[in-house]
């Protein structure tokens, strides 16, 4: 496996433009005759789609759900983050890197997170320019809020609903190139494969989710933006429809896998209530910057919050963090609040709960002032949990939440299959081990407005374009193999369906490869997988046909994906021997209970060639190399 | 809690459809509509039925993709909530509850409680953005937004696109959806180049698609899950006005991207 991540030579902040001066573009006359097929429409998708097509190439875009403004980026509440400096209080492009790393625990390549923050000014500009209205001050000017894990104020926000603003802006670029002609856009459609020939990416397979066809699509280049892959765990923040099918199926048929056992779960949703709950609701971040948390002193305290005195609370981020306090980052975060749930202090019917505490935020700054400020999460919180946060703290637990592995990809964000690219949260992207609040959407929309549209011209121009149709053979191998999957899942003779096994799988994955994980527990899930896998294909029910709008049976695709891509997150968790950022091995903890980083041996990324289901898969390394940021052990304690 | 289901069943666009009725029991009061009726799908599933189809994804009232009229109302009994965000112990215990897609003819049945609403992305398509590419911006702080300016285009923008505004008129008008988009950008700086041409061709679009005219019954306030005012329809028709009175301004024409 080719593992050249092709990164600029010369001073890490000279790499980018040095970079866009010595790589290969498409001329404008050109452009019009490639093709490329972009699968998601979240911010990735929709701000690659929009960007490339306006530049004058001809773009496919594809969804599952029936608009592309509903992708899942359209939930992101809290905000995105810019090196702006508005605030002058010492940010700047340096120091975004610098937390970014940080955050990530020194498990990204320096040289992408470094673009990474100096891209991210101009997305603030696009966005605006676009007409995303992000929260202003009095005098006109763009306001900020904090995030965890960091010293300035730099995050941008539209109330908490950055994402759906931040998506309605790059889908409004992108409804302008559907109307133009430029981008053919194919909503309610699957891929279910992607088609290689003489191993490039030649096009993709999608069923039609409406009418059930199968059909094929040629392109000059395949860029996958298809989100990331946390439902493994059934119960998470992410929207259900979320998989990782796309990503998986362009695994299976090359395309290196980096990092898949690093998902971070965030601390702050509303706990999980019954068997039949379908999705964990996060509550933003930004609560942290208000909201002081805690649990009883005493276990196993019955007593309302409010009959608890001061003395007998446990404000344990505040006191085993004192310099960032409610603020340290959402890995350190999520484990604290496990460790004192272990420990009996947790709260509510399940035990699985701390408090975030909003009763001194108010007293000081005024109800008023935190009502503009989070009354929307307010009344979301009390909708789900009827509970009012204004009067009684509310209660919150981690959940699985973001992937930070995904496809390998190289500075150009080319996978190992040439010819297909990740951007998003499908890549292994920047965050390391670990992703800071308010970096994602940055990360999609910096890799989707200003990187691939660039990036890929240096393979197209070294292709001819429209060198092979869908009528080639490959593709119609492809399809067959997409009918007899699908025939296969329908006539399966079982009746349990397809959510009991996604629980099952959920539960065997929260518990061993969740928050904390250890070789022990791994090894026992790498053997209930492959048989929860098998009793799945013998006893589960897909009802329905195939030439109709089926449910179930979409579910069912997913979940097999998912079924397989289990095994190969447990298998990374288990080889990485060491503890770092949201991987935290119970065998490697500082006396603090920190993560204990193994430096010496694990300062690589861990990229997985697939050998066949349930085959043991091939560990490739990239080296990480760290020349502008010296390796450091992470401390948020002082 | 239990509950009689008067569910409308339909295998596609050109089936008739009728009402089929279903009984859930055990169902505890913090359970939400959808997961009700997932349990109930599973159920049906184990039983050798087909499972209900219905379109949902984030479950928490942003993505706009849940879409049921509950007892006659889009999104159910409870203001400013999703379908997606309703729980059951919003209903009575024993009660019976119907459930049925949204009605209107330019939102076709895909299957049973699924409808394709692509008539909205049309309408944004005809006009909802800002000629922009991606590429370097001028600073935002070099274009002051008063702050209530901004809050009142985010109240508008803030729409998500559910369509239970059309399912809530009596008329099936587009109105509320058309007009908090066509105000969020008409309020703003970024939106005034194409301010008059915007609402001219958003407006068309949406009499194309075969939505009904506005009557202020004003339902689709009532049962708009963001709240969205029924102000911003007064603010599009003063934009459309304002937009037929002032002289064509075609002179820079359509920009041509390379
Ligand atoms: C509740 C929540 C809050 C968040 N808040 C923040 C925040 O405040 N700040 C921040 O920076 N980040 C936040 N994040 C993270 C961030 O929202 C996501 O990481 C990001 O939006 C992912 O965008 P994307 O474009 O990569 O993928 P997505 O938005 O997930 O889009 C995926 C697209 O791919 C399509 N797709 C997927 N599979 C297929 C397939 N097989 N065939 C066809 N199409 C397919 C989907 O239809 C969709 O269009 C939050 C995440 C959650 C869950
Ligand atoms: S105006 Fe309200 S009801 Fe209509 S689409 Fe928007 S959010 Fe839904
Ligand atoms: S499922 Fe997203 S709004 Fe209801």
């Amino acid at each position: 496996m080719d593992l050249d991540a092709k990164i600029p030579e010369g001073p890490i902040a000279d790499k980018w433009t040095r970079h866009i001066d010595e790589i290969r573009l498409v001329g404008p006359r050109n452009r019009p005759h490639y093709r490329v097929i972009i699968v998601g429409s979240g911010l990735a998708g929709a701000s690659a789609a929009s960007s490339m097509a306006a530049m004058g190439y001809k773009v496919d875009c594809f969804c599952f759900q029936d608009s592309p403004r509903r992708a899942h980026s359209i939930a992101a509440q809290g905000g995105i983050n810019a090196a702006k400096n508005y605030r002058n209080d010492g940010d700047s492009v340096h120091r975004l890197f610098y937390d970014t790393q940080k955050g990530g625990d020194y498990r990204s390549r320096e040289a992408n997170v470094w673009r990474l923050a100096q891209l991210s000014t101009a997305i603030i500009d696009q966005a605006a320019a676009q007409g995303v209205p992000f929260a202003r001050e009095y005098g006109g000017m763009l306001a900020n809020r904090s995030f965890g894990g960091v010293l300035v104020e730099r995050t941008f926000y539209c109330r908490g609903e950055t994402g759906q603003q931040l998506l309605l802006g790059a889908n409004s670029a992108l409804a302008k190139e559907i109307a133009a002609g430029h981008v053919n856009m194919h909503t309610r459609t699957e891929l279910l494969d992607v088609v290689v020939v003489d191993g490039r990416a030649r096009g993709i397979v999608v069923r039609d989710l409406v009418t059930g066809a199968i059909s094929s699509h040629a392109a000059d280049a395949v860029v996958l933006a298809s989100g990331g892959y946390t439902n493994v765990f059934n119960l998470s923040t992410n929207a259900r429809g979320c998989n990782v099918t796309a990503t998986w199926r362009a695994h299976k048929r090359g395309a290196g896998f980096a990092n898949p056992c690093y998902v971070q779960i965030h601390p702050t949703a509303i706990p999980a209530a019954g068997e039949h709950q379908s999705k964990l609701t996060l509550m933003s971040e930004s609560l942290r910057n208000d909201g002081r948390i805690w649990v009883p002193k005493k276990a196993n305290d019955e007593r309302k919050p409010s009959e608890i005195p001061e003395e007998e609370r446990y404000y344990y981020l505040e006191e085993r963090y004192p310099r960032f306090g409610n603020l340290v980052p959402r890995d350190v975060a999520s484990r604290n609040a496990k460790d004192v749930c272990d420990k009996g202090m947790g709260v509510g019917p399940t035990g699985q709960g701390v408090y975030l505490d909003f009763r001194d935020a108010i007293s000081e700054k005024g109800a008023d002032v935190i009502e503009t400020r989070y009354g929307n999460l307010f009344d979301m919180y009390e909708r789900i949990a009827s509970d009012n946060p204004r009067k009684t703290p509310m209660r919150i637990y981690p959940a699985p939440h973001y992937a930070m592995g995904g496809l390998w990809v190289d500075y150009n964000l080319m996978t190992t299959m040439p010819g297909l690219f990740a951007i998003g949260e499908a890549n292994f992207s920047d965050h390391g081990a670990n992703r800071l609040g308010a970096s994602s959407m940055m990360q999609c929309l910096a890799d989707g407005y200003f990187v691939i549209p660039i990036t890929i011209g240096d393979y197209l121009s070294r292709h001819p374009a429209g060198e092979i149709a869908s009528d080639h053979s490959a593709f119609r191998d492809a399809e067959r193999e997409v009918h007899e999957k699908t025939e296969r899942l329908l006539s399966i003779p079982g009746n349990r369906p397809v959510e009991a096994f996604h629980r099952e799988l959920g539960k065997l994955m929260i518990d061993e490869c969740g928050i904390s994980r250890n070789a022990e527990g791994l090894k026992d899930a790498l053997k209930k997988i492959p048989e929860l896998r098998e009793r799945f294909w013998r006893e589960v029910r897909v009802p329905g046909s195939g030439e109709q709008f089926n449910q179930s049976l979409e579910h069912a695709g997913r979940l097999a994906d998912f079924l397989e891509f289990a095994e190969l997150m447990c298998h990374d968790a288990l080889d990485r021997d060491e503890s770092c950022g949201c991987h935290f091995r119970e065998e490697h903890e500082t006396e603090d209970g920190e993560t204990l980083r193994n430096d010496e041996d694990f300062a690589f990324v861990s990229v997985w060639e697939h050998q066949g289901v349930g085959q043991q898969p091939i560990r490739h390394k990239e080296p990480l190399e760290f020349e502008a940021l010296p390796l450091a052990q992470r401390n948020y304690k002082t | 809690m239990k509950f009689t289901l008067e569910i409308w069943r339909q295998e596609n666009g050109e089936d008739a459809g009728s009402f089929s009725s279903h009984e859930v029991d055990d169902v505890s009061p913090d359970t939400s509509f959808l997961e009700m009726l997932d349990i109930l799908n599973e159920k049906l599933t184990e039983s050798g039925g087909e499972p209900i189809a219905f379109d949902s994804d984030c479950r928490e009232g942003i993505c706009g993709m849940c879409s049921l009229v509950i007892n006659g109302e889009a999104h159910g009994p409870k203001r400013a909530t999703t379908t997606c965000q309703l729980y059951m112990r919003h209903f009575p215990d024993g009660a019976s509850i119907t459930v049925e897609p949204w009605r209107s003819g330019a939102f076709p049945v895909v299957r049973d409680l699924a409808v394709d609403r692509s008539a909205f992305d049309r309408i944004m398509r005809a006009g909802g953005y800002v000629t922009v590419h991606s590429g370097p911006k001028p600073d935002p702080n070099d274009v002051p937004v008063n702050p209530e300016i901004s809050e009142k285009a985010l109240d508008a923008s803030t729409c998500i696109g559910c369509g239970a505004c059309v399912a809530a008129c009596p008329n099936g008008a587009a109105m509320l959806y058309t007009a908090a988009k066509v105000s969020h950008l008409s309020l703003l700086p970024q939106g005034q180049p194409e301010r008059q041409e915007r609402v001219q061709k958003m407006v068309a679009q949406m009499e194309e698609e075969g939505f009904g005219s506005c009557r202020n019954y004003g339902e689709c306030e009532a049962q708009c899950p963001k709240s969205i005012s029924i102000d911003f329809i007064g603010h599009m028709n003063r934009e459309l006005l304002r937009a037929t009175v002032i002289e064509p301004t075609d002179l820079r024409g359509e920009m041509k991207t390379q």
